[in-house]
């Protein structure tokens, strides 16, 4: 039931029903909004959040329904009206002009003067005044083009404030953040909350909400579920509010069985936009039937390396060879023609033609054949059967998509389409870039579910993520970028976040059992009981248990380690004994490995953060030095 | 549901189209009022000069098709996300080409044809893909290319016309194509006696075919867009070109050949506009090109006719129709009326406006419909308290 209209609630939007033609986006949804906390509205893609707050904000009109702001009834017809009601939003895309400064874009609108001439100097002390208020550090004479993606979303904010915002609507905040902007954007928040200001955030981040959230009102397909206070709920419980089913959050892999090695990347240099090599000596290998997750922070060269591997770039050093067949500075379709198939990153830019029939989308990588194109004719019979195959098949949504424009799909189904498309390819070499960007937890799931089913068939996976769980959840082996090229490579399970974060920071960590104790460990028995089944052998078991433990060490034929860094005494003895026992492999590496852990880990932990720094130390002296002379040589 | 098959309506091209030209003849009779002429009486002399004989219809048709075939290239281009506002160098230089490669030619009447459609095709497909090839390699629009050459086709056409080698003496162009590239229907029997006789017996005959140079072209459109059509919506290349169009980095990254397309888009849309200029040569007296003082707008008219055609190819040989059909009736106009052709200029230049708005009328539709619901919605509540 609805709350009762008081002025204890920032705001109450009751009943609120909006239609767009037949189509109902919200039925009698309420929300309430106590005053001075953080209230997050989540739902899966296209559940209805963002068209919620678009009625909050103005931007549509509510077909019925009321709004009441501070206990008062609101009429908001228009974003003025938001605004004159202290309702201020940042969208998901920025609204700032590039090539003005930070404060200008501040100020736009209302700016202070004289109706003719712009007060530059009030302007800027009124941004200096809230910046300093709110602890929003931002340089007030930047330029928009010039500073980050987490800055540019700290100026939108500070553009609500300046305009008196007291109710501040966030659209999907974290969707552009690096781990480190989204923990300062956490920090903001929490003050904002202290100066008494009410936060309404749309995610579908479950984890997002349990950091910053009081209270979370959920929407499932336009019609409101609950609201829960988040303390006390689990990730689970949200996310089955959410998606209308359980969901399994840890994905469900099984161990791999990889076999010849397909993607073999070989010393590669790439230069980027600035003529400046972002891929450097880097080495990889990807085998069939598994999974290698590159994990980074975004601009370790990721962009420039897939760029290569997909033949939209040319590399100025290496080889990449698939199946053996050099690929390198060819065109695209030469990699494709050999068994290459990508998800590539941006759905909308590199993925859809939008303005094609979805029908039309699924053949985007098999138009040219001699079965959908007999003598340059599309078969547009076959197309159509193709596709609809394609669509049960993936369960894209609406079902009858098929002639209409993929444009209109939503996210979710558009990747889905993207999906069983590349793997309609029969891939040999399977390239997951962020497959899982923007996408709820449920779309989410069936994304990895579909790697891990690829894998299952031969095919070897490269998934390219900034997503941390996702790649050490799906990953069956870990390798770490760093300043374009491979710090480090982890198994399955053989490492934590905290460690995997400090090695994509480019430190390196030595791989002590040790850090196995963190609780994802605990799959190794499983590993050994299902390998020594019926049709796997006593040295299969082995390998696996071995690999999965020690891995560095193994000297496994069938999964040869690449990349290994110092190798404990402990761990060696551990995968030895592991080859040589067999079945009892597992057990004896993980009697051992604790042991060896606790003190030398510690110190030697404290030891690297303190070359790192002093690593860093360098680089920013050097940096300065280069500052000066360019400074001197401009004078 | 009625609402929705409503807006379906409203969303419909053709219905658009249809909704900008009758908005465009409205605002044409606002205009003929303000200048002083009787505006419903004005746009019934404009029709009927239009259509109302055999022979005017005759004309329209003559007078559209080189227009239809400038219109498909640019429709062509634009399908493939090319904006080709060349159109107009390339039907120049197709017609220079025709002329110099007719008026030499002697050979059996389809082989010299043949030779003249092929010549004046193949030199506006390499004049555009020149265009494309700047764009795919070095990255120019193609909208600034392809101006500039207007301009050096269109001096390149009168220097042409200068020499001594083409130049016909004592006239400002060039010698006319040889009769054995004619193009026109029955050209030579419609003045023998023979076909006096008979077509004095078929008014209708003699009323299209003894008086106007009735020739080959408009069937020739109509085969053309057709297979324009066909290229574009069924075959691989077309599939290609339209994927390259709507969005080159996915066309890129699913391995089509991004820069090959682009060429070969252009050098499509400039042989449509040099087939037109051909069959133009070889279809309609003086069979020649004279030195101009200014561009025909042969090329430029086209693009209208894109924009009104919405870019597809069977649109563009009604929308080139009517282009026609307007530029004549407008003659028509001010001989009957003593209206200024400018007023046909005004009357096509809303008609193009009115397209290039039209894909306002849906979402005018909607905010219509809105309001006349919440306005039933608030009578409703009104009657509810009472």
């Amino acid at each position: 039931m609805a709350a009762e209209v008081s002025s204890e609630y920032a705001v109450q939007m009751h009943g609120i029903t909006k239609r767009f033609g037949s189509f109902y986006a919200l039925t009698d949804v309420q929300l309430d909004v106590k005053k001075g906390t953080i209230h997050s509205i989540l739902g899966e893609n296209g559940a209805g959040k963002s068209t919620l707050m678009n009625i909050l904000y103005g931007l549509y009109q509510a077909d019925e329904g009321e709004i009441f702001i501070n206990g008062k009834k609101a009429d908001i017809k228009n974003p003025t009206a938001a605004i004159a009601n202290g309702i201020g939003m940042v969208h998901q895309h920025f609204m700032l002009v590039d090539n003005f400064t930070v404060t200008q874009n501040i100020v736009l609108g209302s700016e202070p003067g004289n109706g003719i001439f712009v007060n530059g100097r009030k302007a800027r002390q009124g941004v200096l005044d809230i910046v300093s208020k709110y602890g929003l550090e931002v340089d007030p004479d930047a330029l928009i083009s010039d500073i980050s993606v987490g800055m540019q979303q700290r100026v939108e904010i500070l553009k609500a404030l300046y305009r008196g915002a007291e109710i501040l609507i966030l659209d999907e905040p974290t969707a552009v953040l690096t781990e480190q902007e989204i923990d300062e954007l956490l920090h903001i928040m929490k003050n904002l909350i202290e100066d008494g200001k009410t936060i309404i955030i749309i995610t579908h981040k479950l984890k997002e909400i349990q950091a910053s959230s009081d209270e979370c009102t959920i929407i499932r397909r336009g019609q409101y579920i609950d609201t829960v206070p988040v303390k006390g709920i689990t990730e689970d419980e949200l996310a089955e509010k959410m998606v209308g089913r359980s969901v399994n959050l840890v994905v469900d892999t099984t161990p791999p069985h990889p076999g010849e090695v397909v993607l073999d990347i070989q010393g590669l240099y790439v230069k980027n936009e600035q003529k400046i090599d972002a891929v450097k000596d880097f080495n990889l290998q990807v085998r069939a039937g598994e999974i290698v997750g590159i994990a980074g922070i975004d601009g370790n060269g990721q962009t420039e390396l897939m760029d290569a591997v997909n033949n939209l770039r040319k590399c100025s050093g290496g080889k990449i060879l698939l199946c053996g067949e050099e690929i390198q500075n060819k065109d695209p379709k030469y990699g494709i023609d050999r068994g290459l198939a990508t998800i590539p990153a941006d759905r909308h830019k590199d993925g859809l033609v939008l303005t094609f029939s979805v029908y039309e989308n699924t053949i985007l990588k098999k138009y040219r054949t001699e079965e959908f194109s007999p003598g340059g004719q599309i078969n547009r019979k076959k197309m159509k059967a193709f596709a609809n195959e394609l669509i049960r098949e993936y369960d894209v949504r609406p079902e009858d998509c098929g002639p209409k424009q993929a444009g209109g799909l939503s996210g979710g189904n558009q990747q889905k389409v993207i999906i069983g498309r590349e793997i309609a390819n029969d891939p040999k070499l399977l390239i997951a870039i962020q497959p899982t960007r923007g996408l709820d937890v449920g779309a989410i799931e069936n994304v990895h579910k579909m790697l891990i089913r690829e894998r299952d068939k031969g095919v070897a996976v490269l998934l390219v993520s900034y997503e941390l769980d996702e790649v050490m959840n799906v990953s069956d082996r870990i390798a770490v970028i760093y300043d374009g090229h491979i710090q480090q490579i982890f198994p399955h399970g053989t490492v934590d976040n905290r460690t995997l974060g400090r090695v994509m920071a480019g430190g390196e960590v030595e791989n002590v059992p040790g850090m196995h104790s963190e609780g994802i460990y605990d799959k190794v028995p499983d590993t050994a009981e299902e390998a020594s089944g019926p049709e796997a052998g006593p040295v299969r078991a082995a390998q696996e248990a071995a690999g999965e433990a020690a891995p560095e060490a193994a000297p496994a034929p069938a999964f040869p380690a690449e990349g290994s860094a110092l190798v404990s005494a402990a761990a060696v003895t551990g995968a030895a004994a592991a080859g040589m026992t067999g079945v009892t492999g597992s057990e004896t590496a993980t009697a051992e490995t604790p042991a060896a852990a606790a003190a030398p880990e510690t110190i030697m932990e404290m030891q690297q953060s303190l070359n790192l720094m002093q690593e860093n130390l360098k680089q920013m002296q050097k940096c300065l030095a280069d500052m000066q002379k360019r400074l001197a040589q401009m004078q | 549901m009625e609402e929705s098959l409503m807006k379906k309506f409203f969303k419909n091209p053709f219905v658009l189209t249809v909704i900008a030209i009758i908005l465009g003849f409205v605002v044409a009779g606002l205009i003929l009022l303000l200048a002083g002429f009787p505006p419903v009486e004005s746009i019934r002399t404009l029709i009927e000069s239009m259509i109302g004989r055999p022979k005017d219809i005759s004309s329209v048709v003559i007078r559209s098709t080189p227009i239809i075939f400038t219109g498909l290239g640019v429709a062509f281009a634009i399908k493939t996300g090319l904006f080709n506002i060349g159109a107009e160098g390339q039907y120049i230089i197709g017609c220079v080409v025709a002329t110099m490669v007719g008026s030499m030619l002697d050979f059996p009447k389809p082989v010299a044809i043949l030779m003249v459609l092929l010549s004046a095709m193949l030199v506006s497909a390499l004049y555009a893909g020149f265009v494309g090839l700047l764009k795919a390699r070095l990255g120019i629009h193609e909208v600034i290319t392809s101006i500039m050459l207007n301009w050096i086709a269109l001096y390149l056409s009168n220097w042409i016309c200068g020499l001594q080698f083409f130049h016909k003496p004592g006239t400002i162009g060039m010698y006319p194509v040889n009769d054995c590239t004619y193009t026109m229907i029955l050209p030579f029997w419609k003045r023998t006696e023979e076909g006096r006789a008979f077509m004095t017996k078929h008014p209708f005959l003699q009323e299209t075919l003894g008086r106007t140079d009735v020739h080959a072209g408009i069937i020739v459109a109509i085969i053309a867009a057709l297979v324009i059509s066909h290229l574009l919506n069924r075959t691989r290349k077309g599939f290609e070109l339209r994927a390259v169009g709507q969005n080159i980095d996915a066309a890129r990254f699913v391995g089509i050949d991004v820069n090959k397309s682009i060429v070969h888009a252009m050098m499509i849309s400039g042989a449509l506009c040099g087939l037109g200029a051909g069959l133009y040569i070889t279809g309609q007296s003086p069979h020649t090109v004279s030195t101009l003082s200014a561009f025909e707008n042969v090329g430029f008219n086209g693009l209208s006719v894109a924009f009104i055609a919405f870019s597809s190819p069977i649109g563009c040989l009604f929308a080139g129709l009517l282009f026609g059909g307007l530029l004549y009736g407008g003659a028509g106009l001010q001989s009957k009326v003593g209206a200024p052709t400018e007023i046909i200029n005004i009357i096509i230049g809303i008609i193009v406006f009115f397209c290039a708005l039209s894909y306002l009328i849906p979402q005018f539709v909607e905010r219509l419909d809105s309001s006349r619901r919440s306005k039933k919605e608030r009578k409703k509540m009104k009657g509810g308290e009472k």
